[in-house]
This record gives structure tokens, C-alpha cells and sequence, in this order.
């Protein structure tokens, strides 16, 4: 097995999720409980296949993909916060809606139930890995820009400050809807982007494409404790097991399905407080007065 | 009567009829932008669904899976528990059952054989239920994330099962049950002639009034629905809150466990991968438009059934897909007016003479 | 900063005018025409018991609640029904009694929120723990400014509070029941920070009703009793008892009846003067006996410190006394809901000091919480099933509910209790407090019981309800029965007690017979201006 060739995979698997989880980790932050990040990966994946489909410029796609994901985003935010609705009801509302309108418009617009046309994307040249990709590149530069924006400016705190206590940051005058609107909106955008990535690279969209990496994406924002480079070392984690498990696909050591396994498995320990406790933002999913 | 009751029925009936009227109104956009005419298209829905024997067959199969797993959802949240994880307690359960089902001797009496695959089933349902339980109260681990999780564990651990032992070749599901499963109703009702309905849809009915009466009339019942309203007033009335937790996933997941007979003794007569196909996710809906009430979870089951089967039917004119954008906006809907809803009539409540 | 000379003359030194302020709240008038008046560098003490109204004015001055009448000006101002962000704007900060601190996030964090120094985009943290730090050693207010607050003491918290404040500005700084949470040092450490911020140009108004401490820091007293302004005085002319009085003296007519038993006119009372609550026989004779109780309360503290006592059957001990000296926990433990960390508890002779809720029950307790709302009752449910909260096994055959005796029972207690609107079905949220308290009391008292642990259990109940609650106490007494009443009211301590005792930062001082007590006593053990212990 070569490391340059694992390396070069792992990090083509994590992105989707570290761009997720990021966008997971400043919602959550915020208060507001993000299981729908399956959704907006889902949307941000169609979204750019039509941008890129007829501008015929993956970028475009890209900031279609964006603008799908803070479309989805916005639904959500509107759900939970101005109607205080159940925001877990809400997140899987969105992923069960994001199913349907991707596969509603990919009738429509391609006349397919399976797969869209092909796309440009970017990269292309085998020798640069993937590296040619800038969308690889803000992947893994999304999690310590997040980080810096937490813990470095005073929107940042102000999150903190919402997702803990939203009563204090309301008694020192700060507008606790406000705060989390915008943190769900970026964390729309952002989940979305780890869609945009995934369908740029595979040059289409297919059917239910994200399978499933939201929820290893939310697996990733617990078992890194709500911390923007915690959750980005867990996706890296989480794809290095993937990465492992193609590449042994051969010698079959231990059933691919239980590498599957991993990443939930890890989170229901941290969730038990096995080794240390995951302990959530205090007022995770109570919506702000 | 008092207005008080008919308060607490309006703030009951109205999120449902919110959700049915946004429907109509999304459909209606939907159907346009394909250039067609919703009033065609909705008569057409209709008529293939409850307009014809097979259709309403078929919607009743489809309920009859989405009423198991809405009264498990139900269930839990009456205690104030969130299951999400009603996709795995299902496939568990359906495969239990299957399991079993292939252990029996093939001489044992088919009556019998099948009440002891439904015994598994439960049984199936009731240990995936039971993880989450013993997490939340030994742990205080949400119950939402684990039951997320934990269903990705138990389906890739059924995949494995089935994929690497159990497999008839060149299919993903288990062998033929031998004793033989529960009767289609086509076999007692003709017209039903090529539809998947069968007699699990009495059981269904059976559990959800069975459930009705655990929730309404039985002291534990009475105790659960406490512990869900206000746990501190339970524990003053001497409930064990962590008790009262642990029976209600157990409950829960048996529920939805035996959910899983529909398909693997009534339809397909043995266990197939992702035979549970989003039921588990759809009975939140199914229990939120139900309003967490038996009765009110049959006739959501019913109409997203109908929704389901519709789309099959009205596939020529529009995508099969709008239904399911459909359902997602009625769920978003009713989650919406939920406390919308409650707010209001709150507001519009005189306030009380001290 | 010096107010602005005014038109008015001589007015510019005073920080704070209060008149006339009305505040209702449905049929509560939690203020009634009360007025304050506080000058510019003084330490002013706002103090009267629970449901004075001190809170809603001081709510009222900081711009969360609007007054229904009356007058407000700061400064020389008008700034009636002003908004907490004006309050804030215009120097006023308040340090609730619950702290507004974000646990997870630093000193300097918490002080800065909102206002945060600023570095181009960045947020400046060091110049914010430098700012913080400045200001700390300013004022003496000793704070490590990297700390989490979570990793702080009561009292370095509450010291952050009062930071944030002045932080933005605060010169007239109103801080409620400060000293509810801390040790005797750190109330020492506050006072000499509240000196200093007086000594330098500060306003000072302080909400207690502790009086040993209103005389040790304040220097002029207001008194609020029933929602209104009784009393000004100046803290070096007056005297804790005269404070005392004013807090709790005689206010509204009594009913009869109660006038009647308070004069014990219908009362055989039983005990001699050296009555403390613990005779040796008492295992035989006694209800319920209490042995040294320790209770932990919520901040790991000792919430009841060694407390002892014993009521025979068909007497009624009253235990007075302020919200928050461990009376709430003295009587959760007692049912059951609290785990008694050390200390014994006997009921009928039966040690039950380990059992839970239920075997207390069928032991013979009953209980009538203090919060009916959160405890008590479950608002959703119906009358009907409220009745059988704590006895539904009771009423369960062969794991059914017999919804017939459920009705019955429904039926007897609506009756017997006059519980309107008449209706079973109704669900308790649709009752006013007075009938949401007698389904409590129907259920609590129309069962078998040896001692009923009566928690408040005329709050916020109309008057009507308040006399028929007193004639079932008065009724249970006479059947044998022995009850155990913790009230805020001392008229209603006097009116049904045999015997009295006052609860003190969790110790039971002096218990005695009622004819002994009167207000004034009582008042003054109850603000700590008195203290024998029992026994």
C-alpha cells in the first residue's frame, strides 16, 4: 500500500466531511441542533451539477451549490428559531426534503431518475493527486478559518455565548435570533459546499449521492466535542478507516461493514463519556427567547 | 361542553389540517410547473389509490408499516423521548423474524411458527430499543444522536449478516420461511388481487389499540405520559423517571420491531436488505401529523400510504418524486405550526381569575 | 460622572426617584403606589419579605418591566418605562440573584460581551483580560481574568457580575440578595467594594431582607411591605427590631376566624416553655421525628444544617421564616425527593429515612408542595387524573386504572373540596391557583395520614381558598392528625401553629409555643437579628 496513494485518498474522502462538520459545529455552537447537514450536502450537490451543467463553469456550479445550501439553510433557521419548531423534527424534515426536491428537478431539468450529465469540475491532471482541485484546498483550510472565527472575532464569541447561555448574552443586549440565524446560513453554505465538492468530482450527480456522510459529518462535530479542529481531526479519522478499508478490500481482514461502523460507534462512546465526556453547548435545542 | 376541551382538540386537529392544506397548495405549484392540471392530477391520485381494489391494497400495506413504526415514534415521545432509530428497530426485527422463521421445523403447525416469528420480531425491536434506554439513563447520552447512530450500526451489521452468511446467491435476501407466513388478503378479499396487503394490517389496527390502551386506561400508562409532560411532578407522584425510560424504548422498539412482519411474513416471506426503506424516518412524520395519538397515527399512516401510492399512479402526468418533496413540506409544515399553533390559542385564552 | 445641574435646583444629587409606581400582575398588585428615593453616593437598602414587591420596582428601574402608573427619573431624567438597553445606556446595572454568566467561557469573556474590544476584525482578548484586570484593581474586585467561570467560586462570580456592570458604565449598581450565596468573609469582601464604589461618586441599592446586614453597610433604609413603601429611615437612627416591625407588621384586617385563633380561643395547646421538639418518649407519641438532619443543597453546601424536631398527632408545628434558608429542602427530603445526607427521620416510630417517595407515602405522608405547577400538579392532565398523582397504584387493578372509582373519587373531592369549575375533564391548567391548590389539598388531605408536610400552601391562592385551605389544617388537628406547615406568611404561621419555629441559613432557632411568638419576635429570627438555636 502506498502512503502517497493513501494519503491522497483519505483526504479526497474527508473533505465532504470536514466541510460538513464544520458547518455542523457553528449551528450547534450557535444552539441550534444540526442534523440536517445530509440535506444541505444533498442540495449543494445538485445545485452545482445545474449550475455547472448550464454555465458550463464548475465555478458557478460552485456558487450555485452554495446558494442552494443557503436556501436549505434559511428553511431550517426559519423553522426553528421564528417558529420554534422541534429542530430535530426540522433537520430531518430538510433531509427528507432535500431527497425530493433533488430528485423532483433532476426528473425535470434531465429527464432521469438516476443520474445527471456530466459536468466539468475541476483538476483533472492525475499527477497533482487531487491537489489541482482549489475546492480540496478550501476543505482543508475550512476548519482552522472556522476556528479563527470562533474563537478569534466577536461574532465568534457571541456564539459561544448564545449556545451556552442565551440568557446572559440577552441581558448584555445581544440579539440571540440573529446570532444563530447567521450561524445556520453559514453552516448551510458550508454543508453544501462538501456536496458541491463530491459531485464536481465525480463530474455528476447521482441519485441520494451523499449516502449518508451528513451523519457521519454529525458524527465527527460530537466526537470532536463541538470544536472546529477536534471535528476536523475526527473526519480525518473517519476517512482514514474508510481510505483503509478500500485499499485492504482485497485481504478482507475485517468485514468492510464494521469499518463502516467506526465513525458511529466511536460517538456512541463519546456520547456515554467512556473516554471523557462529549458534553453539548447547554442550550443545544432550546430555541432562544 | 367546556371550551377547555375543545381547545385542546383544536390545538390537536389544526397542525394536521395545516399540513393537508399546504400540501394541496405545494402540489398545486408542483404540478403546475410540470404543465399540468392539478385538479386532473389529484383525481387521478385518488383514483389510484383509493379508487381501485389494488391501489387501496397497496395503501394499506404501505400504512400498515408506517402505523408500527409511527405508535413506536409516538410512543417514546409521549414519555419525551425522541426515537429515531424506528428505521433499525424495524430491519432487526423483520430479520429476527426471518431468522427464526428459517430455524423452526418446517413440521411445526404454521400458526404456530408464525406467533413465534412475531415474538421475535418484537424481540429484535425491543433489544436495538433497549441500547438507547440504558444509555440515556446510565448516561444521560441523548437518545436523538444514539438512535441515529446506532442505526447505521445495526443495518450495516444486518448487511453483514445477510451478505456474507445468510443469502440465497445472486440476491440480497434470506431464504424462504418454510412454515409459511401470514395470508394476503387477496386470499380472502379477491379484488385485492396482486397487491401486497396482508392480515399483518389487523395487527397493526390490534397494536394501535392495544397501545390506545397502555397510553390511556393502564397505570403505567398513565405514569409514562407523566414522566413526558412533567418529570418533576412524576417523581413527586413516586415514578421512577429512569424506569419509566427504559420501559418506553423497550416498548418503543418492539413496536416498530414488529413492523418488520409486514414485509418479511406477509408480503416477501423472507428478510431483504433495505426492506425497511425509510418506513422507520416516515413514522416520525406519521407520529408528528398523528399528533402522538393512535387513532391519529392510523389516519396519518393512511394518508402518507396514499401519498406514497399515489405517486406511483399519477407517475405518467408528474414525477413520482413530487410526493416526496411533498412530505418533506408537510412535515416541515406541522412541525411549524406546532407551537404556532399553541401559542396562539394561549394568547387568545382569557386569562384566568386568580 | 456628576449629573447634569437641572432646572430644578437642588434635585441633581439624587441618582433615583421612584413615585406612585403601580405594577399589576393579572389580580397581584405587586406594586401599589410604592416610591424609592435613592441619592447619588449613598448605599441605600431596599429590604422587606417575600412579595414586598422590591424586586418588580428594582424591575421596574432597570427597564424589564413597564409600570402600570407612577413616575421614574434617573439623574434628574424622566425616564418612565424606559427599555433595559436605555437602563444600561444610562449607568444602571443590575446584579441578579441568578448570575448571567456563560460558564464555559472566561472572566474577561463574560465582561466584555457584547462590548468587545476590537482589533481590526479580531476580537482583542488581550486588551480585553488587560481592561478587565484594570478595572478589577480598581475597585478591589479580585478577579483572575483567564479564569473559566465555571472553574469560579460563588463569590469571585458574583464579583465578575458586578464587574460587568461597570464595565458599561454602571454608576448606580443594584445588586438582589447579594449575600444569599456567600460565606461571611466574601460578605465582607463585598462590603468594602461596595464602600469603595460609593467613596468614588457610585450609587449603591441593595435588596435583602438580612437585617444584621442592612445595618452593617446601609446607609438608609427603605421598607417595603404588600407592594407599598411603609417606611424611610436612616440606617444610624433606627434599630433592627423598628426594621423589623416595619417589614412585617400588621397590614390588612385578619379574617375572624383567624382573628378568633390567633387569640387561641379555639386551641388546646399543649407544651410547656421548655419545649425544643425532642422529648426521649417521644419515639412512641411523636408523628414524625426529625434527628440532626443534613440536607446538601445545590452548590454542595449545607442547605439544612442539623435540624431537629418532633410533631405529636393532632398538632400543627409552623416553621417561618424567608425563601431560601433550606426550608424548600427541609421538606423534599422530608417526602422523599431529596436524599438526606446524614441524620434520622421516624414516622409513626418507623425509621424512613431511606425510603423513597411511595413507601413514604404508604408510611403516611403526605405532601402539599411548595410549587404546585412543577411538582404538585400536571397541568395537562384532568382533574381527575390529577387526584391520583402519588396513589394511582391505589386505584390500578391487575395493571388497569378502574377508570369508575377514578370518576368517584373525582366526583366525592370536587364535592367535599368546592373545587370550581365543577368539572372532572377540565385539565388543571384551566383552574385558577385557589382551585389548582385544592385539588392538591383534596388529594393531599382526603387520604389516610399521619403528617401532612404543608409547603406555602396558601401562595397565590384568592382569599376565599386561603380560608377554606386554613379550615382543613385547623380540621386535620382536630382529627389527630399532625401537620408540618412552612409558610413566608407569618400571620398564617400565628393564626394556625401550636407551636413555632423560625428557619435561619438552615438551622431551626428557638422553637416555642405560639403564645410566646408574635410578629415582631418572629420577625427578628427570621432576619438573623435574633438567634437561640433549639435544643
Amino acid at each position: 500500500m502506498n502512503p502517497i496513494s493513501f494519503l491522497t485518498q483519505m483526504i479526497r474522502i474527508a473533505v465532504p466531511y470536514l466541510f460538513a462538520a464544520s458547518g455542523g459545529v457553528i449551528a450547534e455552537r450557535s444552539g441550534i441542533i444540526s442534523l440536517s447537514l445530509e440535506g444541505y450536502m444533498l442540495t449543494g450537490a445538485f445545485s452545482a451539477t445545474l449550475g455547472a451543467h448550464y454555465s458550463g463553469s464548475a465555478w458557478i456550479g460552485v456558487l450555485a451549490g452554495m446558494f442552494g445550501g443557503l436556501i436549505f439553510g434559511l428553511i431550517h433557521a426559519v423553522a426553528s428559531i421564528r417558529y420554534r419548531a422541534d429542530q430535530v423534527v426540522t433537520g430531518i424534515a430538510i433531509n427528507l426534503l432535500a431527497i425530493g426536491v433533488t430528485r423532483f428537478f433532476l426528473k425535470l431539468a434531465f429527464a432521469s431518475s438516476s443520474n445527471s450529465p456530466r459536468v466539468e469540475g475541476f483538476g483533472g491532471n492525475i499527477a497533482a493527486h487531487g491537489f489541482d482541485n482549489p475546492l480540496l484546498w478550501m476543505g482543508l483550510l475550512v476548519a482552522p478559518v472556522l476556528a479563527f472565527l470562533m474563537y478569534r472575532t466577536p461574532y465568534g464569541l457571541r456564539v459561544r455565548a448564545v449556545g451556552e447561555h442565551p440568557a446572559a448574552a440577552a441581558s448584555v443586549g445581544i440579539k440571540s435570533s440573529l446570532v444563530q440565524y447567521v450561524a445556520v446560513a453559514i453552516s448551510g453554505i458550508l454543508a453544501a459546499l462538501g456536496g458541491v465538492f463530491l459531485a464536481l468530482d465525480q463530474h455528476q450527480f447521482t441519485d441520494q449521492m451523499t449516502a449518508g456522510r451528513g451523519f457521519i459529518a454529525v458524527a465527527a462535530v460530537i466526537f470532536g466535542r463541538w470544536d472546529p479542529v477536534r471535528a476536523a481531526l475526527a473526519c480525518l479519522l473517519f476517512a482514514a478507516a474508510e481510505t483503509l478499508q478500500i485499499q485492504l478490500q482485497g485481504n478482507q481482514l475485517i468485514p468492510s461493514q464494521f469499518i463502516e461502523m467506526i465513525p458511529y460507534a466511536l460517538t456512541i462512546i463519546a456520547l456515554a463519556g467512556v473516554v471523557g465526556r462529549a458534553v453539548p453547548p447547554a442550550a443545544l435545542g432550546k430555541a432562544a427567547e | 361542553m367546556s371550551s377547555r376541551f375543545r381547545e385542546n382538540i383544536e390545538e390537536a386537529l389544526f397542525p394536521p389540517v395545516v399540513a393537508l392544506l399546504v400540501a394541496l397548495i405545494c402540489g398545486d405549484l408542483l404540478i403546475m410547473s410540470y404543465g399540468q392540471s392539478p385538479a386532473i392530477v389529484y383525481r387521478l391520485l385518488l383514483e389510484g389509490t383509493w379508487g381501485n381494489a389494488y391501489g387501496f391494497g397497496q395503501v394499506l400495506y404501505k400504512a400498515t408499516t408506517l402505523i408500527f413504526t409511527g405508535l413506536a415514534v409516538s410512543l417514546g415521545i409521549r414519555a419525551g423521548l425522541f426515537n429515531v432509530g424506528a428505521e433499525s428497530q424495524l430491519a432487526a426485527g423483520g430479520f429476527l423474524a426471518a431468522l427464526l422463521g428459517l430455524v423452526l421445523s418446517p413440521s411445526l403447525p404454521g400458526i404456530l411458527a408464525v406467533f413465534l416469528c412475531i415474538v421475535a420480531a418484537m424481540a429484535g425491536g425491543a433489544i436495538v430499543g433497549a441500547i438507547p434506554g440504558w444509555l440515556k439513563v446510565k448516561f444521560g447520552a441523548h437518545e436523538v444522536i444514539v438512535t441515529i447512530m446506532l442505526n447505521f450500526i445495526v443495518l450495516a451489521l444486518l448487511n453483514y449478516i445477510v451478505a456474507a452468511k445468510l443469502h440465497v446467491p445472486e440476491t440480497l435476501h434470506t431464504p424462504e420461511i418454510r412454515n409459511g407466513g401470514l395470508a394476503r388478503l387477496e386470499s380472502f378479499i379477491p379484488a385485492f388481487h396482486g397487491s401486497a396487503a396482508n392480515l399483518t394490517i389487523v395487527i397493526a389496527l390490534i397494536a394501535a389499540a392495544l397501545t390506545w390502551a397502555y397510553l390511556f386506561r393502564s397505570r403505567r400508562g398513565y405514569e409514562l405520559r407523566a414522566v413526558g409532560l412533567q418529570p418533576e411532578a412524576a417523581e413527586y407522584g413516586g415514578v421512577s423517571v429512569g424506569a419509566t425510560w427504559m420501559r418506553a424504548m423497550v416498548i418503543s422498539g418492539a413496536i416498530a420491531g414488529l413492523g418488520g412482519i409486514n414485509y418479511v411474513l406477509g408480503y416477501k416471506n423472507y428478510y431483504e436488505e433495505g426492506f425497511a426503506g425509510g418506513s422507520g424516518f416516515l413514522g416520525i412524520a406519521v407520529a408528528l401529523v398523528g399528533r402522538n395519538h393512535p387513532l391519529g397515527v392510523v389516519l396519518a399512516a393512511l394518508f402518507f400510504a396514499t401519498l406514497s401510492q399515489g405517486g406511483l399512479a399519477i407517475h405518467a402526468f408528474v414525477p413520482k418524486q413530487m410526493v416526496e418533496v411533498l412530505q418533506g413540506v408537510v412535515i416541515l409544515a406541522v412541525a411549524m405550526s406546532v407551537p404556532e399553533v399553541r401559542a396562539a390559542l394561549r394568547r387568545a385564552r382569557k386569562p384566568v381569575a386568580a | 460622572m456628576t449629573a447634569p445641574p437641572t432646572a430644578m435646583g437642588g434635585r441633581e444629587n439624587i441618582a433615583i426617584r421612584m413615585e406612585g409606581i403601580d405594577k399589576i400582575f393579572g389580580s397581584v398588585r405587586a406594586n401599589r403606589a410604592a416610591s424609592l428615593e435613592v441619592k447619588t453616593g449613598e448605599i441605600h437598602a431596599l429590604v422587606g419579605e417575600n412579595g414586598a414587591g422590591k424586586s418588580t420596582l428594582m424591575k421596574i428601574l432597570g427597564g424589564l418591566l413597564k409600570p402600570d402608573a407612577g413616575r421614574m427619573e434617573v439623574n434628574g431624567r424622566d425616564v418612565t418605562g424606559w427599555s433595559t438597553s436605555d437602563a444600561i445606556a444610562a449607568g444602571i446595572g443590575v446584579v441578579h440573584q441568578h448570575f448571567m454568566l456563560v460558564p464555559t467561557l472566561t472572566v474577561a469573556e463574560n465582561i466584555v460581551l457584547g462590548m468587545e474590544p476590537r482589533n481590526g476584525i479580531l476580537f482583542d482578548y488581550s486588551r480585553a483580560v488587560a481592561e478587565s484586570e484594570k478595572l478589577s484593581a480598581e475597585t478591589g474586585l479580585a478577579v483572575s481574568a483567564d479564569a473559566r467561570v465555571s472553574d469560579l467560586s460563588v463569590g469571585e462570580a458574583q464579583r465578575v457580575e458586578i464587574l460587568k456592570t461597570l464595565y458599561r458604565g454602571a454608576k448606580i449598581l443594584v445588586l438582589d440578595e447579594p449575600t444569599a450565596v456567600l460565606s461571611p468573609p466574601e460578605v465582607r469582601e463585598l462590603w468594602s467594594v461596595l464602600r469603595k464604589l460609593r467613596d468614588a461618586g457610585g450609587t449603591i441599592v441593595l435588596i435583602t431582607h438580612r437585617l444584621d446586614e442592612v445595618i452593617e453597610i446601609s446607609d438608609v433604609i427603605t421598607v417595603m411591605r404588600g407592594g407599598q413603601t411603609v417606611e424611610r429611615l436612616r440606617t444610624s437612627d433606627t434599630t433592627p427590631a423598628q426594621i423589623a416591625r416595619a417589614m412585617v407588621g400588621r397590614d390588612v384586617v385578619l379574617s375572624s376566624r383567624d382573628e378568633a385563633s390567633a387569640l387561641g380561643a379555639s386551641r388546646e395547646g399543649p407544651d410547656t416553655e421548655s419545649e425544643a421538639g425532642f422529648h426521649p418518649s417521644d419515639d412512641m407519641t411523636s408523628a414524625i421525628r426529625v434527628n440532626d438532619l443534613v440536607i446538601m443543597g445545590s452548590r454542595n453546601n449545607r442547605a439544612v444544617d442539623g435540624v431537629t424536631f418532633s410533631i405529636r398527632p393532632g398538632e400543627i408545628l409552623g416553621i417561618a421564616g424567608v425563601e431560601g434558608n433550606g426550608q424548600t429542602e427541609l421538606i423534599e427530603a422530608l417526602a422523599g425527593l431529596r436524599p438526606i445526607a446524614s441524620g434520622l427521620m421516624r414516622v409513626n416510630g418507623h425509621d424512613v429515612t431511606a425510603n423513597n417517595v411511595s413507601e413514604r407515602r404508604d408510611a403516611g405522608v403526605s405532601h402539599i408542595p411548595e410549587d404546585r405547577h412543577r411538582r404538585g400538579l400536571i397541568l395537562d392532565y384532568s382533574i381527575a387524573d390529577n387526584l391520583l398523582l402519588g396513589q394511582q397504584t391505589d386505584y390500578t387493578r391487575r395493571g388497569i386504572i378502574d377508570a369508575t372509582r377514578v370518576e368517584q373519587n373525582a366526583q366525592k373531592q370536587i364535592e367535599a373540596f368546592d373545587i370550581r369549575p365543577p368539572s372532572k375533564e377540565l385539565p388543571a391548567r384551566a383552574l385558577s391557583g385557589g382551585n389548582q391548590q385544592k385539588v392538591v389539598i383534596a388529594r393531599e388531605m382526603g387520604r389516610a395520614f399521619t403528617i401532612l408536610l404543608a409547603s406555602q400552601p396558601t401562595r397565590g391562592v384568592d382569599v376565599g381558598a386561603i380560608e377554606f385551605i386554613h379550615s382543613q389544617l385547623r380540621e386535620a388537628r382536630a382529627a389527630g392528625r399532625a401537620v408540618l406547615l412552612i409558610s413566608a406568611e407569618l400571620k398564617e404561621i400565628l393564626a394556625l401553629a401550636d407551636r413555632v419555629a423560625v428557619m435561619y441559613r438552615g438551622k431551626l432557632t428557638k422553637v416555642m409555643p405560639v403564645a410566646q411568638a408574635d410578629e415582631e419576635t418572629l420577625g427578628q429570627y427570621m432576619t438573623g437579628t435574633r438567634s437561640e438555636s433549639a435544643a
